[in-house]
């Protein structure tokens, strides 16, 4: 590996100052560590930001929750703040890794280091979450719907730091899921899934948000899906056309992992699975 | 910078080290080579099987992959911190009893995971028991009589 400083600031407005455009910041450090010891990233210098007070935390705000972008995979599916309202999102760091993984990555490195596979990506476009990104000028929220440009690439500005990811209120008759299809338990997603579906008062479909990961260059919304969902009773039949559609907004490609065939059945499978679970956790019956 | 050295204070199995290390330095090999703990083996050296394992501030992790310099002030368990003297950890014994190491290179990392576990759930079912060992990897004994040593440690406890 090559060498480098490694400096660990205790305030964030200090770990800020040191972002210059050759240091990395280290989180967890599961996928930096490798990616060094790779030479893929060869920075001159690693800002730790593990010893910045609370910005590992998960906090009740405004009806909904706002996670510190270094809580681990293992707070996530752990914490009832969590796990109570928002499924998917619990469902997705559950099965992050091992628990030696789970017990170092965080919810800030799984988002920022964009890969399209990342787990906890799909669930949290689905809640509709934004993220907090920090310069030295202030903080700016930026929806996790448009945080991915591409493979590794975020909208994250040179400098800017994910420091936090927020989930709105879970609202009433709402419910969500997350699915996913590995090689084996410890692989990263062949391709994942997140549903959001809430009801109105007659069981409607009022919302839907679907989102797909590993079938395109970053997680990716599926539109056609949820427009398919949206204004209608839910049923089956609605469950199987949704899955459809999602097939066709998906752009799947062939890779060390799977075909692209196989992606699109697989993304037919895993979005009618997560639909209908969704749809029983807003209290719906089909 | 190539011989930029950090000073480090590291509890390790309730002993304080204080070493100066260079920043590339990973904790594996910071208690392998600095410390002379070699009970803790690499095996992929990429975070993928395990035999690594070590307990950081009460956590399972790998130590392939933690810089040395994150370890900082923190508290580390290994295998070597297990026996109390000639006295044998729970787990030691009812690995020993049941066969549950044959070359023994993932024995001081699935240790290590086998006690993160119980400290967690001093009780667990064998399903909890296999996924406590999920992220290490044993190529001789098909986890069979792993799983057995765990349920009878619990028992002992």
């Amino acid at each position: 590996m090559r060498p480098f400083h490694y400096l660990a600031p205790r305030r964030l407005d200090e770990a800020l100052s040191l972002l210059t455009p050759r240091a990395v910041p280290l989180a967890g450090g599961t996928d930096l560590f490798l990616r060094m010891e790779r030479r893929q990233t060869q920075p001159d210098t690693v800002v730790d930001l593990k010893r910045i007070p609370d910005m590992d935390e998960v906090e009740a705000v405004d009806g909904g929750v706002r996670i510190g972008a270094l809580a681990l995979m293992e707070t996530l599916a752990a914490s009832p703040l969590i796990s109570d309202p928002y499924d998917a999102l619990a469902q997705s760091a559950r099965v992050v890794g091992s628990i030696q993984t789970r017990n170092r990555a965080t919810v800030g490195g799984n988002l920022a280091n964009a890969s399209p596979a990342a787990d906890t990506a799909t669930p949290l476009m689905a809640l509709g979450a934004t993220v907090e990104a920090a310069d030295a000028g202030g903080t700016r929220e930026i929806p996790v719907n448009e945080l991915f440009v591409g493979p590794g690439r975020t909208a994250l500005r040179e400098g800017e730091l994910l420091t936090a990811v927020r989930v709105p209120a879970l609202p009433a008759r709402a419910g969500s899921a997350f699915q996913r299809c590995v090689r084996t338990a410890m692989d990263i997603a062949v391709v994942n899934c997140a549903a959001f579906v809430r009801l109105d008062a007659d069981g409607v479909v009022a919302e839907a948000r679907i989102a797909l990961g590993a079938v395109g260059p970053t997680p990716l919304r599926a539109p056609a899906a949820e427009n398919r969902l949206e204004g209608r009773r839910f049923d089956a039949a609605a469950a199987v056309e949704a899955a459809e559609c999602a097939v066709e907004d998906a752009s799947a490609i062939d890779d060390v992992r799977a075909s692209a065939d196989y992606r699109r059945e697989m993304v037919r499978v895993l979005t009618r699975r997560a639909v209908e679970s969704a749809f029983r956790r807003a209290g719906g019956e089909a | 910078m190539a011989g930029e050295r950090i000073a480090i204070t590291v509890t390790v199995n309730g002993e304080d080290y204080r070493e100066e290390v260079p920043a590339t330095r990973s904790l594996l090999d910071f208690l392998r080579d600095d410390l002379a703990l070699t009970g803790t083996k690499e095996g992929c050296g990429e975070g993928e099987c395990g035999a690594c394992s070590v307990i950081l501030d009460g956590r399972l992790v790998d130590a392939c992959l933690v810089f040395a310099a994150e370890a900082d002030g923190r508290r580390v368990e290994t295998v070597e911190g297990l026996a109390d003297g000639g006295d044998l950890h729970p787990l030691q014994r009812t690995f020993a009893a049941a066969g549950a190491a044959q070359c023994g290179y993932c024995t001081p990392g699935m240790l290590m995971a086998c006690k993160a576990l119980l400290d967690k759930n001093p009780s667990p079912t064998r399903d909890e028991a296999a996924h406590g060992i999920a992220g290490n990897l044993c190529r001789c004994t098909g986890y069979g009589t792993i799983i057995q040593a765990v349920m009878e440690a619990a028992k002992e406890s």
